[in-house]
């Protein structure tokens, strides 16, 4: 039997022990709360600003497109939407239902507001009506005080006042697609939209602008409670295209039904003046969405609308190459522009066979007239001995074989074939004849017009490798580097293709400009489809008239002007339009002639703040 | 002191008879004023956060808190004046009274989800709160009935263990692990305090290591969610480890002097779950930082230390073993709440005293401290039935 002492001796060493026990553990406590808010602090500080700024983006005005001249290619238009708070609406039926009378709500999308309403949080607006004008607008906020919870918001779309003249050039813009995504938090904004195509695709960052960011402080849920600090962003910059917008509609226009592509360049600083590719398509269609049947339409035409053939499309150069191999030849003194060749209609290399496209030959030709008569013999013979290397490396100085760098999407590199392509591309050696029929630009030669309006201006600008641009900058490109062609070799081939259209045997005499100071030089192409048989070649080559349109030889052009100081250079490409003499060249000339008149190659210094501040007035509608 | 007549042992418990109340300013000198003070700070430091915590207003929490404690305060007062042997001979009445209350709380209260509550209309009260008292009080006078060795002894220890373990099953089946742990804690503690023998904890030791995966097998899905997220918060990050995380990111950002009051961003925007309840000390942490934090600590630290000195004065076993019950049971509130809202232990549902916006845990730690300064005030009574 324990003492009331021992008992509370006993009590006392216990009462100690426990004592001690709490002690350790709020020590252990202040050690935890010292491990969480020192030690780890600045993680859970980290942490902690995660949890409550959000960073929110609004979509920056996207950049004005102007011509040369300052007309508009690509603007933007205000337009409105109505937007409801179902928070704010409390009844959101009843909203509805008084919205309804002033702006119809089809039941569908009833349906889908409502639908959006239950899945999101309430304080989210839904938008009800996008795109309305401006009399709807007004109406719906002469009844704002009936209608709580109801906002109008501004929104922007694009605009393209040359619609489909200006498609190819412009491009136009969409919505932003999974692989458009890069990380760039803007992207992700529901109502951006980037280019898709054209100068709005390849100058798509200058366009689009920085966007504005607001930090704001959101609660648990996502509610923003306030706003923190913001950063204005910055308007997409205004760009200045090298396109003369109403040439472009010409030359647009010009190609009509027929599909092709038209190209018009200073040949003194690459300014591209027209790039027409026909058949086009309205940008303005994909501005807000385009409908699935207009995307059916343009999508599954055989004619491909929406592929811009000036850069994007590829074809055998035909006769129009022929003035790369004859500066070739002159280049490595393979021949003099005096020499001639005997030309009686086939040039026969071990059993080949090789025609001239006029049966009866030409007779004797030397340079002038092989390139004003497009004398196929007379290449064959100067191709043989250049060698089909020798010429590749002269056609890539030209521009051909390779992308001409220019400021566009889908440009395709064409081809300029070697030996050592050959090899890797076929594993096969290269063939005597092969080297003959690239000579007229046929066989494996592919180019796109493009090129070839780059090639012809190299060749009258004093062969200087000027590159071409869809936009002009703040500055003048430096002056382009010399290709080394000697003048006199130049001036030789540049007489060639005055003859194409002046002499008496020119195979364009009938497209001469008539007006003397408007005068201009070329080159008729045209670019089998399809190889010639021999025994149908026996029998009488079919016209091409009577083949189905997709067998039909391309036709083809190139030309500048004017003659004396040229300061144009053009490429026409009309797919499956038969000789070039007759169609493309045609184009051609009045495509120049048009140029010439207008002088579009002008520059008066870039955009006037007037054609900026009217672009700005339009915008507010 | 009056003494008593005759020294017939008796066969069994009978009520001490009254003690002539003592000089009434003596008795105020004997009441614990540090420990008032203590108590009220720390109740003021609680009413300051509800004020923060109801976005910087007295409404809904923190002017209701006052009231409430003030009331309290009154009832602390006169449960300190009002004569231990009272409370003594009314120890196993209340614990009866609580233990129907909590009966009754499980049968009436089959609603939906767990009740736990009666409502007064003024104040939801909470029986398993007042429960952690009771049960102090009557474990307090069975062990000082039985005497200093009485403890031990089997026709003690069993009815001791009956009377922790089922209030305690009937609180789990509420279910409320939090609330059946201090009971079972508190229990405990005062068994180790009235001198049971140390064999006998360890094999109580081992008995729960081996139980462990039985009482695992009795808890709730949502027990066990919580258990395991707290071994674990980021198994389910916007499930049931979100409270944890968040708490732990919002003290962690407090840094060493907080945010400042009513600057607090991620309890004010809500990322802090229950922070007028249970998470009120991750807000002061995230506010008033770890010194804060320290500070609040070394209060309780302070109040729990009134409490011993009580204790050690007083000439009973009821006296002694009462007074460091409610110790202990004040000091189970905060390690639990603290460890919990820190991620140490389990969210199980134990709010802070005095700073956990809640009227029963209030009332029932007010009860406790007002029957330690029955004990402070009564101290030199050694609740004899005879002294010879």
């Amino acid at each position: 039997m324990s003492t009331p002492q021992e008992d509370r001796r006993r009590f006392g060493r216990r009462a100690f022990l426990l004592a001690a026990g709490k002690g350790v553990l709020f020590a252990g406590l202040s050690a935890r709360m010292y491990q969480l808010q020192v030690i780890h602090g600045d993680k859970y500080e980290t942490l902690a600003e995660d949890n409550r700024i959000n960073v929110k983006y609004f979509v920056p005005r996207r950049g004005v497109i102007f011509d040369r001249f300052g007309r508009p290619l690509a603007e933007n238009k205000r337009s409105y939407r109505v937007l409801i708070t179902p928070e704010a609406a409390r009844d959101l039926n009843a909203a509805l239902d008084r919205l309804h009378a002033i702006v119809p709500i089809s039941l569908e999308e009833r349906e889908r507001i409502l639908w959006q309403a239950k899945r999101n949080a309430k304080f989210i607006p839904i938008a009800t009506h996008d795109q309305l004008d401006w009399d709807a607008i007004a109406r719906v906020a002469a009844h704002t005080p009936e209608l709580p919870g109801v906002d109008v918001v501004e929104t922007s779309r694009r605009v393209y006042p040359e619609a489909e003249s200006s498609a190819h050039v412009v491009g136009y813009v969409g919505p932003v697609a999974k692989e458009d995504l890069t990380g760039d938090p803007i992207l992700g904004l529901p109502d951006l939209r980037i280019g898709k195509g054209g100068v709005e695709r390849s100058h798509d960052l200058a366009l689009r602008g920085r966007a504005a960011e607001a930090k704001v402080e959101v609660n648990a849920i996502g509610r923003v409670v306030r706003e923190l600090e913001r950063d204005p962003g910055a308007v997409g910059a205004v760009l200045t295209s090298t396109v003369d917008a109403e040439l472009q509609r010409f030359a647009q226009n010009r190609m009509g039904e027929q599909t092709g592509a038209v190209v018009v360049l200073n040949i003194r600083d690459g300014d591209v003046l027209a790039m027409a590719s026909s058949p086009t398509y309205d940008p303005n269609l994909f501005s807000h969405g385009i409908t699935d049947e207009d995307w059916r339409a343009l999508s599954t035409n055989p004619l491909a609308p929406m592929n811009n053939k000036a850069v994007s499309g590829q074809y055998a150069p035909g006769s129009t190459f022929k003035m790369v191999v004859a500066l070739s030849a002159l280049e490595h003194g393979i021949v003099s522009s005096k020499k001639a060749f005997f030309c009686s209609g086939v040039h026969k290399v071990g059993k080949g066979q090789f025609h001239c496209w006029r049966r009866g030959g030409h007779g004797w030709v030397a340079m002038h007239d092989a390139i004003a008569q497009s004398c196929d013999v007379y290449f064959y013979e100067i191709a043989r001995k250049i060698g089909i290397n020798r010429l590749a490396e002269t056609a890539r100085r030209f521009g051909l074989g390779a992308p001409t760098g220019i400021d566009l999407p889908t440009e395709s590199s064409g081809l300029i074939p070697d030996k050592s392509w050959k090899k890797t591309r076929f594993k096969d050696q290269w063939q005597l004849g092969e080297t003959l029929i690239a000579g007229i630009g046929q066989g494996f030669v592919l180019t796109t017009p493009m090129q070839l309006a780059v090639m012809t201006a190299r060749m009258v600008n004093g062969g200087r490798a000027v590159t071409p641009r869809m936009v002009r900058g703040d500055a003048d490109p430096p002056t382009p580097p010399d290709l080394g062609f000697p003048s006199s070799h130049l001036a030789a081939v540049a007489r060639g293709m005055r003859g194409v259209m002046s002499d008496s045997l020119g195979t364009a005499r009938e497209a001469q400009i008539p007006s003397r100071a408007l005068r201009m030089g070329g080159k008729t192409g045209t670019s089998q489809v399809r190889r010639i048989t021999r025994e149908e070649r026996h029998k009488g080559v079919r016209k091409n008239e009577d083949l189905p349109r997709k067998e039909r030889d391309h036709s083809l052009f190139v030309g500048y002007a004017p003659l004396n100081a040229p300061r144009y250079a053009i490429a026409v490409v009309i797919e499956h339009g038969g000789s070039g003499s007759k169609n493309a060249a045609l184009i051609g000339r009045d495509v120049l002639l048009e140029a010439q008149t207008r002088g579009s190659a002008e520059w008066h210094g870039g955009t006037g703040q007037n054609a900026i501040e009217a672009a700005i007035k339009r915008e507010r509608g | 002191m009056q003494r008593w007549r005759g020294s017939i042992a008796a066969a069994r418990p009978t009520p001490l008879p009254p003690l002539r109340p003592a000089n009434m300013a003596t008795r105020i000198a004997c009441v614990d004023w540090l420990l008032v003070l203590t108590a009220s700070a720390i109740a003021a430091i609680g009413a300051a956060m509800l004020y923060s915590a109801g976005g910087g207003s007295a409404t809904p929490w923190a002017g209701r808190h006052g009231v409430r404690y003030a009331v309290g305060l009154v009832i602390m007062l006169v449960l300190g004046f009002g004569g231990l042997r009272r409370w003594y001979s009314l120890a196993y009445l209340g614990y009866g009274a609580c233990f129907l209350l909590l009966v009754f709380v499980e049968v009436a209260g089959s609603g939906a989800g767990a009740t736990r509550w009666i409502d007064l209309g003024v104040m939801r009260l909470q029986p398993s709160e007042l429960m952690k008292i009771a049960l102090v009080m009557a474990l307090a006078r069975l062990l000082h009935e039985s005497g200093p060795d009485g403890a031990d002894r089997l026709h003690v220890l069993g009815p001791a263990l009956l009377l922790i373990a089922a209030p305690a099953m009937l609180v789990l089946k509420q279910p409320d692990l939090g609330t059946a742990v201090l009971l079972c804690a508190g229990g405990v503690a005062i068994l180790f305090l009235a001198g049971v023998a140390w064999w006998k904890f360890g094999i109580a030791v081992a008995l729960a290591a081996g139980s462990a995966p039985i009482i695992w097998s009795f808890l709730h899905d949502y027990q066990r969610a919580r258990v395991l997220t707290f071994m674990e918060p980021e198994r389910d990050p916007l499930g049931a480890g979100y409270h944890i995380i968040q708490s732990m990111i919002a003290l962690g950002s407090g840094g060493i002097f907080g945010k400042g009051w009513l600057q607090g961003t991620q309890s004010h925007l809500s990322f802090l779950p229950e922070k007028h309840t249970d998470f009120v000390f991750t807000m002061l942490g995230e506010e008033l930082g770890l010194a804060g934090g320290l500070f609040v600590l070394a209060l309780f630290a302070l109040l729990i230390a009134r409490i011993y000195r009580i204790a050690f004065l007083s000439e009973s076993r009821f006296g002694r073993l009462l007074a460091l019950g409610v110790g202990t049971t004040l000091f189970l509130y905060v390690a639990i709440n603290v460890s919990m809202v820190m991620g140490l232990a389990p969210v199980v549902g134990v709010p802070l005293p005095f700073i956990s916006y809640g009227g029963t845990a209030m009332l029932t730690l007010q009860i406790g401290l007002g029957l330690a300064l029955a004990v402070a005030v009564d101290r030199s009574d050694p609740m004899e039935k005879s002294r010879c």
